[in-house]
């Protein structure tokens, strides 16, 4: 049997356990060996190609494979739940530099040679990678998390994207590969920039799942490039994935995907005047010590954790404070919104985290009928996603959005640290309903002194 | 012509198995979710691995052993965390 053959074979049986591996995540008790099978699949992979290609000098490789998995273990290992947004962010980086750089050596070796896929390849890869540079540094804060917009930024967008298909079209033309490579690919790293640069904080777990998507899909160009099926069908379920959960992610928030990318939509925090943009109509506030006898009081009490609670690192006081309220008898259950936080199921790898059984957490529609029979909600963290301007108010830029009915629990507890809106810069008149109670202060300092006192009830 | 056509329709049979299985994830498995897809994506390592063994200190090489960097970061990462986050997901002894 040829090499070729039996590599085709080993490839097949990778894709069948990359299928079974993700497949197995579809339940949280059968999800850790499904992850084991699809890194088996991988082992598996490049195993055979150290094998069965020919690898003519081993040393700079096996350096390669040493250093690559050394930043890998350690970025994996040293990182903490709460920056998780933005550790995805980068692996999702350094796929899409990997596949365009692959699709750059094959530019490169081939010569002349007028490949579409090949280019393709590399416009991906490259958008990836500098698309999730800038969502890394927006998500680790390292830059600021509001919207960048700039006067013309959508003519030099439209701009560099005429470039784009004008260079690759060169090519096919007569122009020199070489040459149109080196600016296909400056092209595209500013493109990854700008199409990034204007999305704010708030619209993060939409393009957090839209670079896993890319990543997967400049995986799958870079396998038409190589005629490698392990690539394509790989680099096709990824993007399946990506594309999954960004349009889960633009559903949950009653939004179009391209309303998403063009922008401008919720910095990280701004206004601090919204506590005043409501005339006549005031806010209630209380203290640790109120809350704490109307939480102990309860038959049950609704937690809704958002962005603030990561932001805080409040996760295991919040666990605390539920387990020594359930030791009284009251009943307490999360309600998760499926935008709350920078990424699809931030909020659930935080409270999984803090030992919060993951059959406590609810989903927005398993728990939104529960409100009305619940006495005390509990909302940490999270403003838009509890906005009831959603539901009724026209000129609300999240009107429309799915939310959490948390106004129809008896009592509504805002733990938040000022009077400043969410992320999307939107006052909610929800502070000022009277049933409802704002606990100012930070989130892990307002649990902590609610745990003291709930026990000394 | 014939070898893009077989490619194309792996493609999408591919995507269509993604979408179908992918769509029954639970919400609070996203992130373990993203963060493996993601290190299967990096499958572009078998494709690294080729040109950083060739031959010679060529360019090609060179981007090759950069790309192969990459992708392991992206794999080995990508299993470790999802890994980790999953360990936090198994129920409780005391359940």
């Amino acid at each position: 049997m040829s090499s070729e053959l039996i590599i085709n074979v080993v490839y097949l049986i990778s894709a069948i356990l990359f299928i079974v591996g993700l497949k197995r995540l579809q339940s949280p008790v059968t999800a850790r060996t499904g992850n084991r099978i699809a890194g088996l699949g991988m082992l598996l992979a490049v195993v055979g190609t150290l094998f069965l290609r020919q690898i003519l000098t081993p040393a700079e490789m096996i350096a390669g494979l040493m250093i690559g998995g050394f930043i890998g273990a350690l970025m994996a290992r040293r990182v903490k739940m709460t920056a998780m947004p933005e550790l995805v962010a980068a692996f999702n980086g350094f796929g899409g530099l990997a596949s365009s750089l692959v699709a750059t050596s094959e530019i490169i070796q081939s010569g002349a040679d007028q490949n579409l896929a090949a280019f393709l390849s590399v416009f991906i890869g490259v958008v990836t990678f500098s698309g999730s540079l800038i969502a890394f540094l927006k998500l680790s804060a390292k830059m600021t998390g509001n919207p960048i917009q700039f006067f013309g930024q959508y003519i030099v967008l439209g701009g560099i994207t005429l470039s784009i298909i004008g260079s690759i079209t060169w090519v096919f033309l007569g122009g020199d590969p070489i040459t149109c490579l080196w600016i296909l690919t400056g092209l595209s790293l500013l493109f990854g920039v700008l199409i990034v640069l204007p999305i704010g904080g708030a619209d993060m777990p939409v393009i957090v799942a839209f670079l896993n998507a890319l990543s997967g899909l400049a995986a799958a160009a870079t396998g038409f490039v190589l005629n490698n099926t392990a690539l394509i069908i790989s680099g096709a379920l990824v993007g399946a994935s990506g594309i999954m959960l960004t349009n889960t992610m633009c559903v949950a928030m009653n939004r179009k995907f391209w309303q998403v990318m063009i922008g401008g939509f919720g910095g990280d925090s701004n206004d601090e005047e919204s506590g005043k943009l409501v005339d006549g109509k005031t806010i209630t506030s209380t203290t640790p010590d109120d809350t704490a006898i109307m939480l102990s009081y309860a038959r049950k009490v609704i937690i809704v954790p958002g962005y603030g609670l990561a932001v805080a690192q409040a996760q295991h006081q919040v666990r605390e404070l539920a387990e020594v309220l359930e030791s009284m008898g009251v009943e307490v259950k999360y309600a998760v919104h499926p935008v709350a936080g920078r990424m699809p199921g931030h909020m659930n790898v935080l409270l999984a985290e803090a030992n919060v059984p993951y059959d406590s957490l609810y989903e927005m529609d398993e728990i939104n009928h529960e409100f009305e029979s619940t006495d005390v909600a509990l909302v940490i963290g999270a403003n838009d996603v509890v906005n009831p301007a959603a539901r009724h108010d026209k000129s609300s830029p999240i009107y429309g959005m799915p939310i959490l009915n948390v106004d129809q629990a008896g009592t509504v507890v805002f733990l938040k640290r000022s009077m400043r809106p969410g992320y999307s810069g939107i006052p909610n008149l929800l502070f000022f309903e009277p049933n409802t109670r704002m606990l100012f202060g930070d989130a892990k300092d307002s649990v902590s002194e609610l745990i003291t006192e709930v026990k000394a009830v | 012509m014939e070898l893009l056509l077989q490619l194309v329709t792996l493609f999408v049979l591919a995507m269509f198995i993604g979408r179908e299985i992918l769509s029954k994830v639970p919400q609070t498995l996203h992130t373990p979710l993203m963060s493996g897809s993601n290190a299967i994506s990096g499958i572009t390592i078998v494709g690294a691995l080729v040109y950083a063994g060739m031959d010679g200190g060529s360019l090609v090489k060179w981007i090759g052993v950069f790309a192969l960097i990459a992708a392991t970061i992206n794999v080995v990462g990508g299993f470790m965390v999802t890994g980790r986050m999953l360990e936090m997901f198994k129920k409780r002894p005391t359940d």
